[in-house]
């Protein structure tokens, strides 16, 4: 499931609103992190057969089964390459970004 | 009733570790301080304590896991010497950061080289600015009173920080006193069950110890800042409280001495204190207005009461089991800077002394008062002295 960015979020604007100590709600995204890449990986979806090992192994979750071709959130990739590397078929490809 | 116990400083601190019935403690040996861990792991074996007694490979592992059973809601304990302390330095800041109350004694060991495993305070001073509240004990029943205490100051709201209790290596820890053991009605009276503000939790999870940009890291760091200021009212109310309920009391922040009338003070911290309160009874017997104050806690620093002290008294020494090479004694600084305010016009002279083990003996402690009196009197006296040293 893709992450939700969540938009106007409030930061504190009190002594009051600030959290106790470093500890927050979970799982809130309030920007997209994906600027420091390079390179974006590409899934040739006519070789893939959803072995599902660059799921399996994305350091960032950003690869997702449950559409009926696996899609990479290009939000959130970080181009690291590990799926390209590992993919068995050599379907994925490492493209250098515009 | 309270049963009289013969026990060692280390033992004492046992005792109360299992009044306080915490959840985990992470164990690590290191000598003076391993028999702290050792008699609680025989409470353990002996089923007499019902916690968690985690056996880590490292100091450095045991703060990390007291961390983590400290962010499910548990009480926790461990306890460390010297170069263990210095190990564990990492996570005494993630600890103090994340603002977990975590409660730990250092039996107060030198630091190496030259090795040596007697005591001084470089060990625990070396981490002042950890975030930790410090308090220096001077006897068994101290280091017992003070670690049943120490749990109600860091658990409070207002307050979740660490506390690190220091008891001096040997002179505290391995020798016997007599030392009241209060019964557990009244210490599960005086200290509820610890309920924490900041816990992880599956129904709604958390991000704990994230990271703070530099726009962000400031905020953070003011509310530690705070939470010491307000530390300082709550150990003087907790002390006041442990009193209505066990019948002792320590002074909070500090205690004096014969302070009221005296004309120059010797400032200490930990064991020394005992000491030298006789050798203040032989002065005063002799007709000098001596004072001692014991400072018992160094974080928060009573920078209050040193201001009000340097407006009343003539001269202050302050005895350091430490140096900050290139400066003087850690303490000494601290005490300095709080005295001299705008108009005083009092002296002070820094004693380095008891340093890895030395002991300071009544004659030290009587010798250290000359120079003070010196000061009194308006002679000049050199502003910081190596007790017992050979040669210069």
């Amino acid at each position: 499931m893709k992450p939700q960015v969540v938009k106007n979020y409030q930061f504190p604007q009190s002594k009051e609103q600030m959290p106790f100590g470093p500890g927050s709600e979970a799982g809130v995204l309030i920007e997209i992190n994906s600027g420091w890449r390079n390179l974006r990986p590409v899934i040739n979806q006519e070789k893939c057969t959803r072995c599902l090992i660059c799921w399996l192994l994305c350091p960032d979750g950003v690869i997702s089964k449950d559409t009926p071709q696996l899609e990479i959130d290009y939000d959130f990739c970080k181009g690291c390459g590990l799926c390209a590397y590992e993919c068995p078929r050599k379907t994925i490809v490492m493209e250098k970004e515009g | 009733m309270e049963k009289k116990h013969f026990l060692s400083g280390d033992e004492a601190v046992a005792f109360a570790v299992k009044l306080c019935r915490p959840h985990v403690i992470a164990a690590y040996p290191i000598t003076p301080q391993t028999v702290i861990v050792e008699k609680i792991s025989e409470f353990v074996a002996s089923g007499e304590m019902d916690c968690q007694y985690l056996h880590v490979e490292s100091e450095h592992s045991a703060m990390a896991a007291c961390m983590g059973a400290s962010l499910m809601g548990s009480r926790t304990f461990t306890a460390t010497s010297s170069q263990g302390l210095l190990y564990m330095c990492e996570m005494l800041h993630y600890v103090s950061g994340s603002r977990y109350p975590i409660v730990m004694v250092n039996a107060n060991r030198t630091i190496a080289a030259p090795w040596n495993i007697f005591g001084d305070h470089r060990d625990s001073l070396s981490q002042r600015d950890s975030g930790w509240i410090q308090f220096y004990v001077e006897n068994a029943q101290e280091a017992l009173d003070v670690t049943i205490q120490a749990y109600k100051i860091a658990e409070d709201p207002k307050v979740s920080l660490p506390v690190m209790i220091n008891l001096d290596g040997y002179v505290l820890t391995h020798t016997y006193e007599l030392v009241d053991v209060p019964p557990q009605e009244l210490v599960d009276q005086f200290l509820p069950a610890f309920q924490t503000t900041n816990k992880l939790d599956f129904e709604k999870p958390k991000s704990l110890s994230f990271s703070a940009p530099p726009e962000w890291q400031t905020e953070f760091r003011f509310q530690q800042f705070e939470a010491m200021e307000i530390a300082k009212e709550v150990i003087n109310q907790v002390d006041k409280e442990f009193g209505r309920v066990f019948g002792r009391t320590y002074g909070g922040l500090i205690h004096e001495y014969c302070c009221r009338d005296a004309d120059y003070v010797l400032v200490a911290m930990g064991s020394v204190a005992g000491t030298a309160r006789i050798v203040v009874d032989q002065l005063r017997a002799k007709g000098k207005k001596v004072g001692l104050v014991k400072l018992r806690s160094y974080r928060p620093f009573p920078k209050e009461y040193f201001q009000d002290l340097g407006q009343r008294v003539q001269a202050v020494g302050v005895i350091d089991r430490d140096i900050s090479f290139g400066y003087e004694g850690a303490v000494y600084s601290d005490v300095k800077a709080a005295l001299y305010r705008p108009g005083a016009q009092v002296k002070t002279v820094n004693f380095i002394a008891g340093l890895s083990g030395r002991d300071i003996t009544k004659e030290n402690l009587a010798q250290m008062y000359e120079p003070l009196e010196a000061l009194a009197l308006g002679e000049k006296v050199s502003e910081i002295q190596f007790t017992g040293l050979r040669w210069t």
